[in-house]
């Protein structure tokens, strides 16, 4: 049997892997609901979600059950199959973006050598890309098998914005690619770790236009036009109802997540504790100070897109349609060019 | 069978049958998203053929983002497949006759080009569709062609302009 010419124990390991990111992130998508909450209510001079268990820690876990517990509604003229699906393709989406991020450096467990990132690819940053278009049919499908008219009118709200918002994405990330002629994220994080200057130092505008995407791709407000209640009643999940109403709420949580853990990564210096030698420690210890250091960076940009949602109001349809046209992509294109310039004057 | 052969094998299958699915669903919006199976089979087989920038570009350019302006535009115009007008018979016959036509055709060529035959596929090897020698090539042996391809684009696109404006 030839099929059994597998590296059983590699397979083993990054299945445990998968497991583990994939949980955490759940994890760290339920408390970021009630860090969402709890954010709003200090930025709004209130006490915020504190009944269930000490400071109202228990409260992501009393939202869940009452989700979970919910009656599951399927509207009569929905089409059944993709009213499903929609949900389920939003929550693959936003998961499969950890498969590249390299979460620190390598260990040593059991004489494995155990690098904790899931896949090396070498177009690490293109597949990011990939995901992040697909995470629309998501909306698009849920919204469109609703049957409802407001779902539909939020679905194509949701799919131009986010077509509109790749291009700057895009053209913001090229910039960055030509410093670090690499598409691999571990090669990126690594050209940074060790006393390196981060790449917000050389890409400070570029930094700026991919955070704005980013943000506009999750649809935060003030780029949540996709959910504006005030227009569309609610927006492309009116329709969904318990734990899939749950899917797309949590999806736009991991997304969050995973972007921050994207943007740590590529401008932040991933898992590169600064002022610190990491060969002064044991490689395991440097590992793991690599991953809370990563995690801390997450939730820095967390707080920040938090911190922007409950201080800006949300944008008018045209008004986001002309920042993403009109001002992000001339602006990245500019950067672009700037850096070409400044690379070939450099050589 | 190795695992590579069960995987084209798989993938192949995969294609095929959501290719057919995408001719015989009655809903528009139902042949789209199939169509976009295909794509993902397609960038399957990319993969196996160790061409993996070439993959993720096929995911991102058709179906992160052709596929979506097809959905798009069938959503808005809402077309429904009881509402729509049949065609007749003799319609029906010579679509069917000169699409089958075409397969000839091809499988013709492909059976007789020279170059093809007693040869196989390269699995996970070749280098071609990787990022640096696919940017080698296109920037040294296949600059004009890639330049007068852009240029193409920037007209496509002042015409866009244009007709927007009207």
């Amino acid at each position: 049997m030839t099929i059994l010419a597998l590296d059983w124990a590699l397979l083993a390991e990054k299945l445990i892997m998968i497991a583990i990111i994939v949980l955490a992130s759940l994890g760290i998508a339920l408390y970021t609901t009630f860090a969402e909450r709890k954010v709003a209510a200090i930025l709004q001079d209130r006490p915020g979600p504190s009944r269930a268990g000490p400071f109202g820690l228990l409260q992501p876990l009393a939202d869940g059950l009452k989700l979970i517990m919910k009656e599951e509604i399927i509207p009569n003229a929905a089409n059944k199959w993709l009213f499903i699906l929609g949900p389920a393709l939003a929550m693959t989406a936003s998961l499969m973006t950890c498969a590249v991020i390299p979460w620190g450096s390598a260990i040593d467990v059991f004489g494995r050598h155990i690098e904790l990132q899931i896949a090396d690819v070498n177009i690490g940053v293109l597949y990011v890309f990939a995901v992040v278009s697909m995470g629309v049919y998501g909306i698009m499908i849920g919204g469109w098998a609703s049957n409802n008219k407001f779902s539909l009118m939020s679905a194509l709200r949701a799919a131009s914005q986010a077509i509109s918002y790749e291009l700057a994405m895009g053209l913001a990330l090229i910039a960055l690619l030509m410093t670090t002629g690499s598409l691999s994220l571990k090669t990126i994080v690594e050209q940074q770790v060790g006393g390196n200057w981060w790449n917000i130092v050389y890409q400070p505008l570029g930094f700026l236009i991919f955070f704005i995407t980013a943000m506009a791709e999750c649809n935060r407000t003030p780029f949540d036009l996709p959910e504006a209640e005030n227009e569309l009643n609610f927006g492309y999940h009116q329709e969904y109802s318990s734990m899939k109403l749950g899917f797309y709420l949590f999806a736009e949580y991991i997304n969050m997540i995973m972007s921050s853990a994207i943007m740590a990564s590529m401008y932040f210096g991933g898992y590169d504790l600064p002022f610190f030698n990491e060969a002064s420690v044991a490689p395991n210890i440097a590992a793991m100070i690599g991953v809370g250091t990563l995690l801390i960076k997450i939730v820095l940009f967390i707080f920040l897109f938090m911190w922007i949602r409950w201080t800006i109001p949300r944008f008018r349809y045209d008004q986001l349609m002309g920042l993403g046209w009109k001002t992000l992509i001339p602006l990245a294109l500019f950067n672009m060019l700037v850096t070409g310039a400044v690379i070939l004057a450099t050589q | 069978m190795s695992i590579l052969e069960i995987l084209f094998f798989a993938l192949s299958a995969f294609a095929i049958v959501s290719a057919i699915m995408v001719l015989v669903s009655k809903n528009p919006i139902h042949s789209v998203l199939w169509l976009i199976l295909v794509f993902f089979a397609i960038s399957g087989h990319y993969i196996l053929l160790n061409a993996q920038f070439l993959a993720i570009v096929n995911i991102i350019v058709y179906a992160g983002a052709i596929m979506v302006l097809f959905l798009f535009v069938i959503m808005l115009m809402n077309v429904q497949s009881d509402k729509e007008p049949q065609k007749k018979l003799l319609t029906k016959f010579i679509g069917v006759l000169s699409g089958g036509s075409l397969l000839i055709l091809l499988i013709a060529l492909v059976k007789q080009t020279t170059q093809l035959q007693g040869k196989q596929v390269l699995m996970k090897e070749g280098t071609i569709g990787l990022i640096h020698p696919l940017g080698k090539a296109l920037f040294n042996d296949y600059v004009l062609p890639f330049e007068i391809s852009s240029v193409l684009f920037l007209s496509a696109m002042v015409g866009a302009v244009i007709i927007g404006k009207k």
